[in-house]
């Protein structure tokens, strides 16, 4: 920053004007976290007062109109599909970005890259109808009914795949050269350059990028209502459908009333908390990365 | 390890790495192809701008196009500036270490992550609510100019920083006042990034469904004011193909031309950016 504070034009009502709109408009955009929390909050708040904490764990089902709400199906399903993508997107997502720097033609990985690009920028009710009209009638065929835990985790999977190869493919990137020169010096195979030169230095961007996939997966709506199924219960299998908490927000804030309503914002809350956190990892990995990065 | 097992080795990885790339091409291929196929079929020109007759069935876009046309408007007209504002505060306004401007840029980051579910409720509570606009096109607008806030103002405050110190400190040589370094100098040499900034607010905004649902509701007629409620055309593809029997043609068409309008974006914000790239460097 150049300050100019000290010129004797700067005190013109011109720059008096600026400086003071920009700081407003400033603190409005900072302060809209905290009014989003409120509002959440505050709407939230007769959950908490009437139904209470526990009573979402311990309910015997989520029936809102007979004034039952556990969501304890919920979670879980949100949990599963979350894993379930996270551990098929991880692998692909990194073998991919492998892929693209040391095994690909460079026209060839420029032009991959280039369709990962483009399949982040997808948005999430397409991939939804995509796998309602294509892939849920498939697993049907092959398992009824269809709608699924399964449907679920390959949608979600295509989807945070892009996320994290992209972003393992920047750290890759960011591998000083010297270490790779270094490593074909000493006569490395590209089995023990990747193994014990890239992947190490790269970890934490992989890492993060990994995280930051998660939080989309556990933020998804669309898709996941799409192909899911939405049958409240706790799958005991892939095949069996289930209903996420975004899920249940987006089926039934339409109709919700009184505390049903307040219930569907403290589920809300609890997702935001969830996301908000996992977000907070990556950020942290990522500054600690720039920092060993500088060191 | 012998040299044998270690060939073993090498061809191993190689076949794991090539299958690995095949199968996140094929479903990509295979979706992409889908989508043209069954979309480019039922694509025409009445289709683009005729009302949509039969719950969808029938007709067209028409109104549905202008719906998302207003929302985004209202989205990109409300954050563009004070995206603009927060991002000039961040880079000139404040030292780069000051603790208000990182606690805004903290703050930004985790809004980053809200799911847009949340930003839905946030949106129905306040401005459906408290604000008494309803389902409006105008709520749904406002609800996604905060969606898209974090990353427009990454993008800018990122396009003021790189804009050289030489540039500042003759400015300040010269004497200018900071509102017109800002007019005549900074905000210029900004321009491309603004306008990635806008493109990808922009693409982000016409991507969303699920903070639309229940902000600017499902009416599919053509919207007379901004208080009128209005369908986008991700909430008509979730629409039609979930509560619409006999919707999914119309919903590959619609899906279509969102996806193109979409790669149109994209195209245009990486064009944008790489001629950025390639003016904005220096003299040697």
């Amino acid at each position: 920053m150049i300050s100019s504070s000290s010129n004797i034009s700067s005190r013109s009502k011109g720059d008096f004007l600026l400086s003071w709109s920009v700081r407003l408009l400033a603190l409005t955009t900072g302060g809209l976290l905290l009014l989003v929390v409120a509002f959440l909050f505050h709407e939230s708040w007769p959950a908490l007062q009437h139904i209470g904490l526990s009573r979402f764990f311990s309910d015997p089902d989520w029936y809102p109109t007979d004034n039952s709400y556990r969501l304890t199906s919920m979670v879980w399903g949100t949990i599963l599909a979350t894993t379930g993508a996270v551990l098929l997107a991880s692998p692909l997502g990194i073998l991919s970005a492998l892929f693209c720097h040391f095994y690909a033609p460079p026209l060839l990985g420029r032009w991959y890259r280039h369709m990962v690009e483009l399949l982040a920028g997808i948005p999430s009710v397409v991939f939804g109808f995509w796998g309602l009209v294509v892939l849920v009638p498939m697993i049907g065929r092959w398992h009824p009914p269809g709608p699924s835990l399964l449907a679920g985790i390959l949608i979600l999977t295509f989807m945070i795949m892009p996320t994290i190869m992209l972003v393992a493919h920047t750290s890759i990137a960011h591998v000083p050269v010297a270490y790779i020169h270094s490593a074909s010096a000493l006569g490395f195979s590209r089995w023990s350059m990747m193994w014990h030169v890239i992947l190490p230095t790269s970890k934490v961007g992989i890492f993060t990028g990994i995280l930051l996939g998660m939080a989309r997966a556990l933020g998804e709506t669309m898709a996941v209502l799409m192909v899911c199924g939405n049958v409240v219960q706790t799958p005991s299998h892939l095949f069996d459908p289930i209903r996420t908490l975004t899920a249940n927000i987006a089926l039934e804030m339409a109709y919700a009333l009184g505390d049903h309503r307040a219930a569907l914002f403290m589920s809300g809350l609890f997702l935001m908390g969830l996301v908000v956190l996992v977000v907070c990892m990556a950020e942290a990995l990522r500054h600690r990365n720039i920092y060993v990065a500088t060191k | 390890m012998s040299r044998q097992s270690k060939h073993v080795q090498e061809y191993c990885l190689t076949v794991i790495i090539w299958t690995a790339a095949t199968m996140v091409a094929i479903p990509f291929i295979w979706f992409m192809s889908d989508l043209l196929w069954n979309g480019w079929s039922q694509l025409s020109f009445t289709f683009v701008f005729a009302a949509p007759r039969n719950a969808g069935r029938e007709g067209g876009i028409g109104p549905i196009l202008i719906s998302t046309m207003l929302i985004v408007g209202v989205c990109m007209g409300v954050a563009w500036p004070m995206g603009l504002g927060t991002a000039l505060f961040l880079s000139e306004y404040t030292r780069q270490d000051h603790v208000l401007g990182r606690l805004i840029r903290g703050s930004l980051d985790v809004l980053a992550g809200v799911p847009s579910i949340v930003f839905g409720l946030f949106g129905n509570a306040l401005f459906c609510q408290v604000l008494g606009f309803g389902f409006s096109i105008l709520s749904g607008g406002l609800t996604l100019a905060c969606m898209v806030l974090p990353l427009l103002i990454r993008t800018v405050e990122e396009s003021f920083r790189v804009i050289s110190r030489e540039q500042r400190l003759s400015a300040a040589a010269l004497g200018l006042s900071k509102p017109t370094t800002i007019r005549t100098i900074l905000l210029p040499a900004a321009i491309p990034g603004l306008l990635v900034g806008g493109i990808l607010g922009l693409g982000r905004a016409i991507a969303e469904t699920a903070a639309l649902i229940f902000t600017s509701g499902y009416v599919d007629r053509m919207p007379e004011s901004l208080m009128d409620s209005g369908r986008s055309l991700a909430v008509h593809i979730y629409d039609l193909s979930m509560n619409v029997a006999g919707g999914n043609p119309h919903a590959y068409a619609t899906a279509l031309v969102l996806v193109s309008l979409l790669f149109i974006i994209n195209f245009a914000s990486s064009w944008i950016a790489a001629r950025w790239t390639s003016c904005n460097q220096l003299p040697t």
